[in-house]
């Protein structure tokens, strides 16, 4: 073995990149489960984001149109689970799996055709005078720019439920949708808000696999990110700065684990593939302090 | 009306049976696949082993397949289903499909099988495969000269002996041009999983290598390796030649169409029995892809030259003097491996780092 070998900087500046769509994916639905939805579909909306994103990138030759269209196929895939579950008021776990296994069939029948195409490159940002900044500008200034798209939606639903009225809003309908209904808040429209937008950053995250991440279209590439996504919403107990932690606590254990295989580690390849989901609960669950906002999961009819 | 219907279904029985008797009903193939027949590599090429067939026989075949079956029970489901469908010869095309190739063709006796790279047979059940290895030792000679960092990425699949031949056969070749190399092997524990093969071939490029080497199936390490700019890659079970000339300098392809088209023969013929075939660079089941200007001309030279000598068999990728990796000798000087222990390699060579997963 030989830990020499592996470059702490390079390290975690793959760990930023690795982090990303579990990051986006799970921000969104952060915001959907602050509004008092549980949209188990993250996967669906992912995998589906990332056909999407491939197939409007490969045709328009630009991946910033991909990230576009990517975002738009998660949304309406999610407005589909919204129309189902706030209007006819279906089970919202039942309709989230189901959308999962929907988003998994749909993206293949998209796919078929993009098989082993290239998609059109996305070429790092090499931040000016950040960028050469010794060790820290390798690290993290360095990076293409979805990277710092996803940091950038981060801070924002951050400073949003925390500072604006909306968030206030938002955050009133999922604690208690009956109180905020007498308020006269529209439960429903929020609501729907939420889920298109958990939708769109799902899809960018699928979007980040198939364009930058491989960057190849393949059926069922996501493998799971949108359960671990799920996941890290939980541990983060529904805070955006937990959440980002917990994201790049993934992402990095994860490159972590390929570096220390690589390097001839003596430990069984089983091992290593378990810890970064051992890793990340553990210590999301050591912090955890968090509560689920009241009203989640919980249907709602005017009339009730 | 009712006994009309019985009638009309008992004919067209009668038809069917009767034209099953002429033998002159379409002799039907089935191809098994593990990954998509799109994936650019390993199946895309068995899967122009099928258009071949069709070619070569025209009306007289029928070609049947099902892509990205996943490897264990699910596979024996496909099998039986093809099987019931009237196929008379399938290939199943992975290792991961030995015992359900087993178990299925032990319900069919009058369907042939044909499973590649395994080694159970049965009556109706031969096997196939390419002596890869051949290929990997031309990798092994070109990457050994080409690497200045002396390390070379390598990502394996699953431990079984026909990886660890490959990595074997590779890491003796570089060796024999360059004392310093170093091999870091990075277990994928897949065929076709590009989000991870990429991950992979990132994370080797990071610790060093300026070589990649795969025994995964799609080009995604291909897409890491330019992105890097300058690391070396060879197309894998197919020529990938989009990547080249530069990172991909050369590749190992199978050609499967010229046995596919002579097992599909012996069907049609009834001369089809049970055998176990094992073809390398000689009678052109593996070839080498161009070997791109990319390499210094020297080492062109030497490569070709090397491939020659494989063809004709007078040079055998493992020639003794090979310690076994616990330093315990394997094979003497000028003694070649028999094709037994070959076919069952389950340990490292002398040189290598780190241990096989179990």
């Amino acid at each position: 073995m030989d830990l020499s070998s592996i470059n702490p900087i390079l390290l975690l500046a793959s760990l930023m990149v690795a982090a990303t769509p579990i990051m986006l994916a799970a921000i969104g639905e952060l915001v959907v489960e602050r509004a008092g939805v549980l949209n188990l579909g993250v996967e669906g909306m992912m995998i589906t984001g990332a056909v999407c994103g491939f197939v409007v990138a490969v045709n328009t030759g630009s991946p910033w149109m991909g990230f576009v269209g990517a975002a738009i196929g998660g949304a309406i895939l999610a407005s589909l689970f919204g129309f189902l579950t706030q209007y006819l008021l279906s089970n919202q776990v039942a309709t989230g799996l189901a959308l999962t296994l929907f988003g998994l069939g749909l993206s293949s029948l998209i796919g078929q055709g993009y098989i082993g195409i290239k998609a059109p490159s996305f070429p790092d940002w090499h931040i000016p005078l950040l960028g050469d900044i010794p060790v820290i500008g390798p690290i993290v200034f360095q990076h293409d720019p979805m990277v710092y798209v996803g940091l950038l939606i981060v801070l924002g639903v951050w400073a949003f439920l925390k500072f604006s009225r909306a968030g206030l809003i938002l955050r009133a309908v999922g604690e208690n949708h009956d109180a905020a209904h007498a308020l006269g808040y529209k439960v429903r429209l929020v609501r729907m808000g939420a889920i298109m937008f958990g939708g769109a950053c799902a899809g960018l995250g699928g979007a980040y696999l198939s364009l930058v991440r491989v960057p190849q279209w393949t059926e069922g590439m996501t493998a799971g990110a949108g359960w671990i996504a799920l996941a890290i919403v939980v541990f983060a107990s529904w805070k955006p700065g937990r959440l980002l932690l917990g994201a790049y606590l993934f992402g990095g254990v994860t490159v972590l684990q390929l570096n220390l295989q690589a390097a001839g580690m003596a430990i069984p390849v089983e091992y290593l593939s378990m810890s970064p989901y051992l890793a990340t609960i553990l210590v999301l669950v050591i912090m955890s302090a968090g509560r689920a906002p009241g009203s989640l999961g919980r249907i709602f009819h005017a009339s009730r | 009306m009712i006994k009309s219907l019985v009638t009309g279904a008992t004919l067209a029985l009668g038809m069917a049976t009767a034209a099953f008797a002429d033998g002159h009903e379409k002799t039907k193939v089935g191809f098994v696949y593990v990954g998509p027949i799109g994936d650019g590599g390993w199946t895309y090429e068995h899967d122009k082993g099928r258009l071949a067939v069709e070619e070569a026989f025209g009306d007289a075949v029928e070609t049947v397949y099902v892509e990205s079956v996943p490897e264990g029970p699910d596979a024996e489901r496909v099998m039986t289903q093809m099987a019931l469908e009237g196929a008379d010869l399938i290939f199943t095309t992975s290792f991961g499909y030995m015992d359900q190739t087993i178990n299925v063709a032990s319900k069919f006796p009058d369907v042939k099988f044909e499973h590649a790279t395994g080694y159970k047979t049965a009556d109706n059940v031969s096997v196939y495969s390419a002596r890869f290895y051949e290929g990997r030792a031309v990798q092994g000679h070109i990457a050994g000269q080409m690497t200045e960092s002396n390390i070379v990425g390598y990502i394996a699949s699953f431990p079984i002996p026909e990886v660890i031949r490959g990595i074997n056969s590779a890491y003796l070749h570089a060796k024999e041009v360059n004392p310093d190399i170093e091999f870091k092997i990075v277990w994928a524990y897949t065929w076709f999983d590009p989000a991870k093969e990429a991950e992979a071939a990132n994370v080797l490029i990071e610790q060093g290598a300026d070589i990649i080497l795969q025994h995964t199936d799609s080009t995604a390490p291909q897409a890491a390796a330019q992105a890097a700019g300058n690391v070396v890659t060879f197309g894998q079970a197919s020529d990938m030649a989009e990547f080249g000339p530069f990172p991909r300098v050369s590749s190992i392809i199978d050609d499967w169409a010229p046995y596919y088209i002579a097992r599909t023969q012996a069907v049609m013929d009834g001369t089809w029995e049970t055998s176990n075939t094992w073809d390398g660079i000689g009678p052109g089941m593996v070839k080498i892809g161009e070997i791109t200007d990319a390499v210094p001309a020297e080492v062109k030279a030497s490569a070709e030259a090397m491939i020659e000598a494989l063809r004709t068999g007078e040079y055998h990728a493992f020639t003794g003097p090979i310690n076994k990796q616990d330093g315990s000798a394997w094979l003497a000087e000028g003694e070649v491996a028999d094709d037994g222990t070959l076919a069952g390699m389950n340990f490292y060579v002398e040189g290598l780092t780190g241990e096989i997963p179990q």
